[in-house]
């Protein structure tokens, strides 16, 4: 599938947005602005970029801890994640959730999840109803190399496959999950192989060429739109930070410098806009206009109130009972 | 009125809603064969685009029942033991129960999780006889026990039209019970107890499959003067709170017969609603009658050792009943 020039352009729009977003967000979790840890996206864009890119509107994806990148990807609203993140009303889950449970559910995105590979078997259920609802909808679970391991992603693989449903799996091996690198976690070199045993194609693409992840994800979205089944695509990735936001400051280290370095230089915020600039594009122009976006849903986050303190008994039952939920006291 | 059995009445619950609504659809092991009988027959009526046999993998299912309520479809999921309930733990209690408040009331989750083999049946050890009731409503899952063929139906099907996630246990020491089911349409709202059998001088709330055992014993302590109250509280959680606290300030004294675990069971909680509330009414300390704190044994006498029954039951209320020095200040017939 060609992309056009304001496709092509778009592709970096979003990720230099997801990178300057998770930059703000560490400025602002270090300053106390933003309560608890954050996971950054940083290093990975290239994944949730290339695959977003791939899906319509109505399509559905399940994110993981690691998730501002997927869900910027998805469509979401930069202020009303930052609101979030900073736990205010006005944020997605109007402040329930934080940065790792960001949810939309009217841009199909069912959430990022706290708990490794949770979201697989929820993303074959929406690829379900919307196979039942005669829908050609897909759904995408995202997770990790870490999530690879994880016995429900498994399962959610082959209920996937036994009944074709439209799904796309996309693994974002990063080589760690948190400091074990996968090579000790996992005997197969290339996770995509595991695919074989559910009788799905499994596929390997270098997760920082976000062209070559558009393509394969391309691919997959296409089989699973047209009723051809589900599909394991691994995306070989690098995260350059820690695993969340405090983990410099702890001194914690279970990667050589070098081994970072090595991957920086790959870094796709700076190899795409360069290609682009070969190709005759210049995508400059983007830079501002993110800062811009970004400087706005900020200002939008630093104004919002916070919900009123009582609004935390609120929401959990859409049918509501006299005593429930119970409060503590 | 006809008399069915509970199961039927379960399984005509579900039938009804499939009837009336097609986005019910309803997953599990076996449930196209339905070894208990449950969802037999279903398949032949509906298709298979609503109802489809699963892999073994309880977290799976559920966390596709999750995904597939998210989207719009009214998921009904059968577990075959109450046990699988632990080994999908996370997608229920983290998932399915925390979304949508953690996602800010955004969405429902209507699905209902259908344990047709809860608490023990004899003979099957510690893997298949646990009664997890309270670790879901701990979570703030709601859950119901019904204890009659009748509750059964109408609370099934208000479990499946309930927009929240809903449990639904049914204990298989009633699957075989035969009572009177209205042919007619009828629901039995969430958070209703009902008083079972009325009486004076004890209330004892029963929950699921000990309400029968309980009415037994109040037929026998009513021969030998002792009038109990019989309360069924149905659904665990939302909890009818006024019809238990009514029951107890009437009668003063209260023994709480529960087939779970002791410590953080139940019972624990009914105890403490009882005693925050109802402290001036006791008569009496409040009693608990539950599982011992060990997984069931197998072995015929040591599982009925350690399930709470209606001989100990019995004695409890005639322990209860009996003149004391100590609760009395005349010894004899207390006064209010």
């Amino acid at each position: 599938m060609a992309l056009d020039k304001t496709q092509l352009i778009g592709l970096y729009r979003t990720m230099r947005l997801i990178r300057r977003f998770e930059e703000r967000v560490v400025e602002l979790v270090n300053r106390d602005e933003i309560p608890g840890v954050t996971h950054e996206y940083v290093g990975q864009e290239a994944v949730a970029t290339g695959v977003c890119a791939a899906l319509r509107p109505d399509d559905v994806i399940t994110s993981t801890h690691r998730g501002h990148g997927h869900i910027l990807a998805k469509g979401g609203d930069p202020r009303r994640m930052m609101a979030e993140l900073m736990g205010k009303a006005s944020g997605y889950n109007r402040g329930r959730g934080g940065s790792m449970h960001i949810a939309d559910l009217s841009l199909g995105i069912y959430g990022a999840n706290g708990i490794v590979g949770a979201g697989a078997p929820i993303a074959c259920g929406a690829a379900l109803a919307g196979k039942l609802a005669r829908s050609d909808r897909v759904a995408v679970s995202f997770f990790g190399d870490g999530g690879m391991n994880q016995g429900v992603v498994h399962e959610a693989l082959n209920l996937a496959a036994i009944w074709r449903l439209p799904v796309v799996f996309v693994c974002e091996n990063n080589g760690y999950a948190i400091s074990a690198p996968i090579s000790e976690m996992a005997v197969v070199e290339r996770l995509a192989d595991r695919a074989a045993a559910y009788g799905m194609p499994g596929t390997s693409v270098d997760g920082m060429d976000v062209l070559a992840v558009h393509a394969a994800a391309g691919e997959a979205v296409e089989r699973a739109r047209t009723g051809a089944g589900p599909t394991l695509l691994e995306c070989r990735t690098y995260r350059f930070v820690g695993h969340f936001t405090a983990e410099k400051a702890r001194g914690i280290k279970y990667r050589s410098d070098e081994e970072i370095a090595r991957w920086r230089e790959r870094d796709p915020v700076v190899t795409y806009p360069a290609w682009l600039r070969q190709q005759g594009v210049d995508p400059a122009m983007v830079d501002a206009e993110v800062e811009a976006l970004l400087d706005e849903a900020v200002a939008f986050a630093r104004q919002s109130a916070f919900p009123e303190a009582e609004e935390a008994l609120d929401g959990m039952y859409a049918v509501t009972y006299p005593g429930l939920p119970a409060r503590g006291w | 009125m006809r008399e069915i059995r509970y199961l039927e009445a379960l399984s005509e619950a579900l039938r009804e809603e499939m009837r009336r609504d097609s986005k019910v659809i309803v997953l599990g092991e076996d449930v196209r064969v339905s070894m208990r009988g449950l969802t037999k027959g279903l398949l032949q009526e509906f298709g298979p685009d609503r109802i489809y046999d699963t892999p073994i993998s309880e977290a799976g299912f559920t966390g596709l029942a999750t995904g597939a309520a998210m989207a719009g479809m009214r998921p009904v999921v059968e577990y075959q033991i109450n046990a699988l309930l632990f080994v999908a733990f996370d997608q229920l209690v983290d998932q399915a129960q925390k979304l949508r408040y953690m996602m800010g009331g955004q969405g429902t989750i209507p699905v209902t999780y259908l344990v047709p083999a809860s608490g023990a049946r004899r003979g099957l050890a510690g893997q298949h006889s646990d009664h997890p009731y309270p670790l879901l409503v701990h979570m703030g899952m709601k859950a119901v026990m019904p204890s009659t063929p009748r509750d059964a139906k109408g609370l099934l099907k208000t479990a499946i039209r309930e927009d929240d996630p809903v449990v639904v246990f049914a204990p298989s020491a009633l699957l075989a019970m035969k009572g009177p089911v209205p042919e007619e349409e009828y629901t039995i709202p969430l958070g209703r107890a009902e008083v079972k059998r009325p009486g004076d001088d004890l209330s004892i709330i029963a929950v699921g499959p000990l309400v029968p055992e309980a009415l037994k014993a109040a037929e026998q302590l009513a021969q030998e003067g002792i009038s109990a109250e019989v309360v069924d509280p149905r659904s665990l959680l939302p909890l009818d709170h006024e019809t238990i606290l009514a029951s107890v300030r009437k009668t003063g004294r209260v023994i709480l017969f529960d087939d779970s675990n002791r410590t953080c069971g139940y019972a624990a909680e009914l105890a403490a609603v009882i005693a925050e509330e109802a402290w001036e009414s006791l008569r009496a300390p409040i009693r608990r009658l539950t599982r011992a704190d060990v997984p069931v044994p197998f072995s015929p006498p040591l599982e009925s050792y350690v399930l709470p029954s209606r001989d100990r039951l019995l004695q409890e209320a005639r322990a209860l009943l009996a003149p004391s020095p100590y609760l009395s200040p005349t010894g004899g017939e207390e006064k209010r």
